[in-house]
């Protein structure tokens, strides 16, 4: 019996978060792949509150929401770290980790499913919000400094989800405006761990254009 | 910590449970620090510059560097002074996961639940309390379940970290009641309301609270209704 099991999906941005920290820290696991339309008695046993992927079980032990499981990984696992030391420093990764998940992912999808005013006021938020996080990575390699840390998991959607946005909905997210963003995309998306696990780019492509005329129905 | 005493600055409102969460956790803690109360109509630009990202209170001010965001805050003054009981999370990491996962359902579903309550009128207020009432009963049995041993507080007669959160807000619900509705019935939540009854006679909690009075009328301002028959 595995002792770490990541219950997932292929394209999660919250579960590829957990998969990168898991492979960081060289953690074996097992991978369960929910079918969301048909949710497992197992996953809604593990996480009755939610009923949402991931969820981590650590020797029977289930985990649920990403930040969390973060933290668990990086409690339980010492080697590694995706944290620094440092309480101010971890404060910082936090504050980071909670505005992309509360402020920059919502903007984004609410320009991804809107129309007109709204979309455009949306893209308007996130672009906003781009110029704080752009600022952070200000003489850094990563958000975490010479290494991958929480905020580059956090923010690992836009170094693989953005560009899809971009080709099915026309939002342009990284341009020219961030260069520091961009160098970062990249880094983080070449680096050896992070490449081994990467929701592939065409299938994504697939899913969030059928997704996209879910919301925007040919009149 | 020996030798130089750590300056704390906390920014803060006086009627706000996130800005008092973080007051009550340096009180526990006997932390001296300076509190500067903020207004919110009319920003400072020390405001602004502690806090450029969401120019909101509380923000913590240790040695000039800010810390934002309440649950973050509570964390950093929780590792800070680690040598200084009492310790508002516990050592174990899946103790410390369980926490973790009910702040952020308080802060996420509960917290947003209360204010639709205050801020809507007619069908959409009814369903608003109803939609609470369900998540508060979420809360409560997920609460008895993961920690069984809970007596009353996180740690037996001492404050944790979910007390701290739970506590400043929950606690003023009898200005809620008398301004918005009665939302809180302790025979359908008789555990989470045993658990609020002991919290609102610890003396910490008793000092941080702003005074009921004070509260009503700031909230009879805010919400500006008529009683919602």
């Amino acid at each position: 019996m595995a002792e770490v099991k990541l219950f997932k999906t292929w394209s999660t941005q919250f579960g590829a978060r957990v998969v990168w920290a898991l492979k960081l820290k060289g953690i074996q696991y097992e991978a369960i792949h929910e079918d969301l339309s048909n949710k497992s008695a197992l996953l809604l046993q593990y996480n009755p509150v939610y009923k949402k992927v991931p969820v981590l079980v650590h020797n029977g032990k289930p985990i649920s929401e990403s930040l969390v499981i973060l933290e668990y990984i990086e409690e339980t696992w010492k080697q590694n770290p995706i944290l620094p030391e440092d309480p101010l420093g971890k404060a910082n990764a936090r504050f980071w980790a909670k505005f992309n998940d509360e402020k920059l992912l919502p903007s984004i999808w609410s320009a991804f499913t809107k129309e007109g005013k709204e979309r455009e006021e949306a893209m308007g938020a996130v672009l906003e919000s781009l110029k704080f996080v752009e600022e952070e990575l200000k003489g850094k390699k990563f958000f975490g400094g010479e290494t991958i840390g929480l905020a580059d998991l956090v923010f690992g959607w836009l170094a693989n989800l953005a560009p899809v946005f971009e080709e099915v909905a026309g939002l342009k997210i990284l341009d020219e405006r961030y260069p520091l963003l961009l160098a970062w995309q990249p880094e983080f998306s070449e680096h050896p761990i992070i490449k081994d696990y990467w929701p592939p780019h065409d299938k994504l492509v697939i899913k969030y254009q059928a997704l996209y005329e879910k919301y925007h129905p040919a009149k | 910590m020996e030798g130089k005493q750590s300056q704390v600055v906390l920014i803060g409102t006086w009627a706000s449970g996130y800005c008092k969460r973080v007051e009550l956790a340096l009180k526990l803690k006997g932390i001296p620090y300076e509190y500067i109360e903020e207004d919110l109509e009319n920003k400072s630009s020390l405001l602004h510059h502690s806090n450029p990202v969401h120019k909101k209170v509380p923000v913590l001010l240790h040695d000039g560097i800010p810390i934002a965001e309440s649950l973050v805050i509570l964390e950093y003054i929780d590792e800070y002074w680690s040598n200084v009981a009492p310790k508002l999370l516990p050592e174990d990491p899946y103790q410390r996961a369980k926490i973790r996962f009910w702040a952020n359902y308080h802060d996420q579903k509960i917290m947003p639940a209360i204010w639709h309550i205050a801020l809507s009128q007619g069908k959409e207020h009814d369903k608003a309390i109803e939609v609470y009432h369900g998540l508060l009963k979420v809360f409560e049995e997920g609460i008895e379940k993961d920690f069984p041993a809970k007596s009353p507080f996180f740690n037996g007669d001492s404050l944790g970290f979910l007390d701290v959160i739970v506590g400043t807000v929950a606690c003023n619900y009898q200005a809620f009641h008398e301004v918005v509705t009665v939302i809180f019935d302790p025979a359908k939540h008789p555990s989470f309301f045993s658990w609020v009854t002991a919290l609102k006679e610890h003396p910490l909690i008793k000092e941080v609270l702003p005074p009921h009075d004070k509260l009503v009328a700031l909230m009879r301002k805010k919400y500006c209704q008529s009683p919602k028959a």
